[in-house]
C-alpha cells in the first residue's frame, strides 16, 4: 500500500509525534514516553511516518534516532502556494470584469 | 483594497477553503461564475486564460474548458454540476479531462462548493470549499504538484504556474 504525507498527518497521534520530532531527533523509546499508548502502538505510528518519508531513521551508535524530514512538508507548501496564487490572480481579474459588467 | 482574499488549507481533511469579497451585487457575481463568456474573461493566471467548449449550467450538466497559453491549449478540465440553488450556491465535481470531457483514469478530482452571499454595500462574498478525493490527488499534493501526471498535461500546467511565479 502506498503511503503519502496525508496519511502521515491524518492521525492526531502522528501529528503529535511529528510535533516532537520537529524539535529534535528522538529514539523510539523517548517518543513513546510522551504518550499513554503502548510502545507497540507508537512504533506502528512511527513506521507509517517513515513509510511516508516524512520521518527518516538514522543509527547513532546502538540507538536508532528518528528525524523529521522538512522537505516532504515543503512540497505541499509549494503546491498550495501555486494554487493560491492562481486563484488570487483570477479573482483580481474578476474585479475588473465586474466593473465593466 | 477591499478584496479580503482568504485562503486556508486543512491538510488533514484534504480541504481548501477560499473566500473573496467583490464590489458588485450578487446577481453580477453569480453570472460571472456561471456564464461561459464571462468565465473565459477572468479564470486563469495571465498570460494563460481559459476557453470554454461546453457549458451546461444545470444539475448533471458539465462545463468543459481548455487552459490556453500563447501557444495553444495546455490542458483540459471539466466540472460536473451536482447541485444548484440559483443565486445562492452550486456544487461541482472538478477534474482534469481530455478535450472531449472524458475523464482520465487516475485523474485527481475535487468536490467544490461555491457559495454566494450578499454583504453590506451591495457587495458579494464568495466562499469556495474544495474537498480533494482521489488517491491520485493526494499523490499530486504529496509529490509537489503536477510533476508526474504527464497523461493530463500536468507538466505544461506546472510550467505555466512556474512561469507565472517567475513574473513576481
Amino acid at each position: 500500500m502506498r503511503r503519502d504525507v496525508f496519511q502521515a498527518i491524518a492521525d492526531p497521534t502522528r501529528r503529535a509525534i511529528l510535533g516532537l520530532l520537529v524539535a529534535g531527533a528522538m529514539t523510539p523509546n523517548a517518543v513513546a514516553e510522551h504518550f499513554d499508548s503502548t510502545r507497540q502502538t507508537i512504533s506502528k505510528h512511527i513506521q507509517i511516518l517513515t513509510e511516508c518519508e516524512i520521518v527518516t531513521q538514522k543509527k547513532t551508535g546502538r540507538e536508532i534516532y528518528y528525524h523529521f524530514n522538512p522537505e516532504k512538508m515543503k512540497e505541499i507548501d509549494i503546491w498550495l502556494e501555486r494554487f493560491r496564487k492562481m486563484w488570487e490572480d483570477s479573482f483580481d481579474q474578476l474585479d475588473n470584469l465586474l466593473n465593466d459588467l | 483594497m477591499t478584496n479580503s482574499f482568504v485562503f486556508e488549507a486543512d491538510m488533514a481533511a484534504k480541504k481548501i477553503y477560499m473566500s473573496r469579497e467583490f464590489n458588485a451585487p450578487i446577481e453580477k457575481v453569480w453570472r460571472a461564475f456561471t456564464e461561459a463568456d464571462l468565465l473565459d474573461k477572468w479564470v486563469g493566471p495571465k498570460p494563460y486564460k481559459i476557453t470554454t467548449k461546453i457549458m451546461e449550467f444545470k444539475v448533471g450538466g458539465i462545463w468543459l474548458y481548455a487552459m490556453v497559453g500563447p501557444d495553444g491549449p495546455v490542458g483540459w478540465s471539466r466540472a460536473e454540476f451536482t447541485a444548484i440553488e440559483n443565486g445562492s450556491y452550486f456544487y461541482s465535481i472538478n477534474m482534469f479531462s481530455d478535450e472531449n470531457g472524458s475523464t482520465v483514469e487516475g485523474a485527481p478530482s475535487s468536490v467544490t462548493e461555491t457559495k454566494f452571499s450578499s454583504i453590506e454595500g451591495n457587495r458579494t462574498k464568495v466562499e469556495v470549499v474544495k474537498a480533494f478525493t482521489h488517491e491520485a490527488t493526494i499523490k499530486m499534493f504529496a509529490e509537489g504538484g503536477f510533476k508526474e501526471g504527464s497523461a493530463m498535461g500536468y507538466n505544461q500546467l506546472d510550467e505555466l504556474l512556474a512561469a507565472e511565479e517567475a513574473k513576481f
